[in-house]
């Protein structure tokens, strides 16, 4: 059994005048102590459907099972109960601005019935756990957006979570931050074995931190894979869009110029692995009669993994550019065409 | 002047106890209620709690209805039913039942605009750790409005202590009445500037005090 189950999931906003349906049918299922990531532009509904998940927002219809237990009929107790083992971690962290960093750790572990007696000694392993020792009686106007993400993380652990949900944990800190953030997230889950739900917009927490990744467009689940997966072969419209904004090969202005006077082909190239993409090159070369031209390429990581990156452009007969893509198309990932803009 | 003199010292003390009586008393059921009724109002308003539109515009009406009397005509209407609670209308204790019927919508809605202004994400936040909603009172909604509700009760005891020489005029006493009855129906303008200087300086130590206080308590 997943540690959690989502069936079908709608939920609908009735606003004045109209209704927003804000998830659309969307299933999926996250196991035990992996990272799950939702990715998709601002808007998809990622933020709606992560917090059905704690129930802190209840479906219109289907049923959020967590460990077995249906949130959808459960009372508030129950519900109440499930929380206590639900971490949440906020995009703008969400720390109660006129109590100290030890007070806002005693509200959790009070919420979660942990014994009053012993929630100072908690309050300073929660507080060193993420590198803020020294900083109990501090309020949070006085620390950095990192430092406050690192209570954010301290509070979600409170109560010993077994799930940790993340809504845009990352993005309202600059890239080092963000990393630092991911680092400490990453350890958690190596570490404690806690589930991790995160949503973002940004790849780059994709990239080095899911282990499996749904993407999400207006309310639909359209494509859920493994992290390297998407990254390598995007099949929706919506992943692909993402993950080419990610893995850029756009040529600069001046390329561009030059390469609009040609009449060739300028394709956009993926494929897994490390290795150099050399020979294929040579061989389609010399089986089509194209000529290649090598314009850009490099070898991205995703999860330790390689997948190589290249910007080609072939030049010869029009039937021969053909033959050369759909060559390309057998050999490697993914294949582009892409326009030159002037 | 002498005269002045003599009608301040015969009758000041007894008038500031007065009007600190109506004052103190209203303010502190007004306050109490009214927080009572504002957190009510921002309870079933929230859709982070329990959103009941119904009772919530119940509420809200019987509060309007309350607040659109003008004071003097308020006062007027209560007569009997300060009669019925304090004994005698025509004293400083008769005169704070009129005055806590008005303080306690005036501070609800000031209660409940406090409440609203806090932040959603921390009070979201506070949801997802499954706390009851008293507990969440105490150690969210009460630390993060506190700022806003001191600022409120400073707003709600400064008029509280205008509408308090309104009640003085009927009988109930206080510094209001004494610059009414020797200032103005004796002609005695001495008495007159003096309650006015009185008034401006307590207004100023009260708005002082309180503006410390919620700075204090703020930390974000």
């Amino acid at each position: 059994m997943s540690q959690i189950e989502l069936q079908h999931i709608d939920v609908t906003f009735q606003q004045k005048r109209r209704t927003v349906h804000a998830v659309k049918d969307v299933s999926l299922s996250v196991e035990k102590g992996e990272i799950f990531g939702i990715v998709g532009l601002s808007g998809a509904g990622k933020s709606t459907l992560v917090r059905t998940i704690n129930y802190l927002q209840a479906p219109t219809n289907g049923k959020v099972l967590v460990d077995g237990t249906d949130l959808t009929q459960a009372s508030a107790k129950t519900i109440a109960a499930a929380r206590r083992k639900i971490g949440f971690i906020f995009q703008n962290f969400n720390l109660i601005g006129n109590r100290t960093l030890a007070q806002n750790l005693a509200f959790a572990l009070t919420a979660g019935g942990y014994p009053e007696k012993e929630q100072p000694a908690r309050i300073t392993e929660l507080l060193a756990l993420v590198g803020l020792a020294d900083r109990q009686d501090n309020y949070p106007s006085q620390l950095s957006g990192g430092q406050k993400q690192r209570v954010g993380i301290a509070r979600a652990l409170a109560n010993d979570p077994d799930i940790l949900l993340c809504d845009e944990a990352t993005s309202a800190l600059d890239v080092e931050t963000a990393e630092e953030i991911i680092q400490i997230l990453k350890d958690i889950n190596q570490r404690l074995h806690i589930t991790i739900v995160f949503i973002t917009h940004q790849l780059e927490v994709a990239r080095s931190l899911f282990d499996r990744v749904a993407v999400m467009e207006a309310g639909c689940l359209v494509e859920q894979s493994a992290t390297y997966d998407l990254f390598a072969a995007p099949q929706s419209d919506m992943g692909q869009r993402l993950v080419n904004r990610f893995l850029d090969t756009t040529l600069p202005a001046k390329v561009q110029a030059q390469l609009i006077q040609q009449t060739g082909q300028l394709l956009a190239l993926r494929y897994r692995g490390s290795d150099s993409l050399s020979p294929i090159i040579t061989q389609i070369a010399k089986n089509t009669g194209v000529d290649i031209n090598i314009i850009q390429g490099r070898v991205e990581f995703i999860q330790d993994r390689a997948i190589g990156v290249l910007a080609v452009y072939l030049t010869g007969s029009a039937v021969a550019i053909s033959q050369a893509i759909q060559a390309f198309q057998q050999r490697v990932d993914y294949v582009e065409e892409v326009s030159v803009n002037a | 002047m002498h005269e002045t003199i003599v009608i301040l010292q015969q009758n000041l003390g007894q008038a500031l106890w007065d009007t600190a009586k109506m004052v103190f008393i209203s303010g502190f059921i007004g306050i109490i209620f009214g927080t009572l009724i504002g957190l009510f109002l921002y309870y079933f308003s929230n859709p982070l709690f329990s959103p009941h539109p119904v009772t919530n515009s119940i509420v809200g009406f019987v509060i309007n209805a309350i607040r659109s009397l003008p004071f003097l005509i308020l006062m007027v209407v209560l007569i009997p039913f300060a009669k019925l609670v304090a004994g005698d209308p025509y004293t400083p204790l008769g005169g704070a039942v009129s005055l806590s019927v008005a303080a306690i919508p005036f501070f609800a809605r000031l209660a409940e605009g406090a409440f609203a202004e806090i932040d959603a994400g921390v009070v979201e936040a506070a949801r997802s750790t499954g706390a009851s909603f008293w507990l969440i009172f105490q150690e969210v909604l009460f630390p993060e409005a506190l700022p806003a509700l001191i600022r409120g009760i400073v707003l709600t005891l400064i008029s509280l202590l205008g509408y308090s020489a309104m009640v003085g005029t009927i009988g109930a006493g206080g510094i209001g009445d004494l610059a009414i009855q020797y200032g103005y129906n004796r002609y005695n303008t001495g008495v007159l500037v003096s309650v006015i200087v009185i008034l401006i300086v307590i207004v100023q130590i009260v708005q002082w005090c309180g503006d410390q206080l919620a700075e204090h308590y703020t930390r974000s």
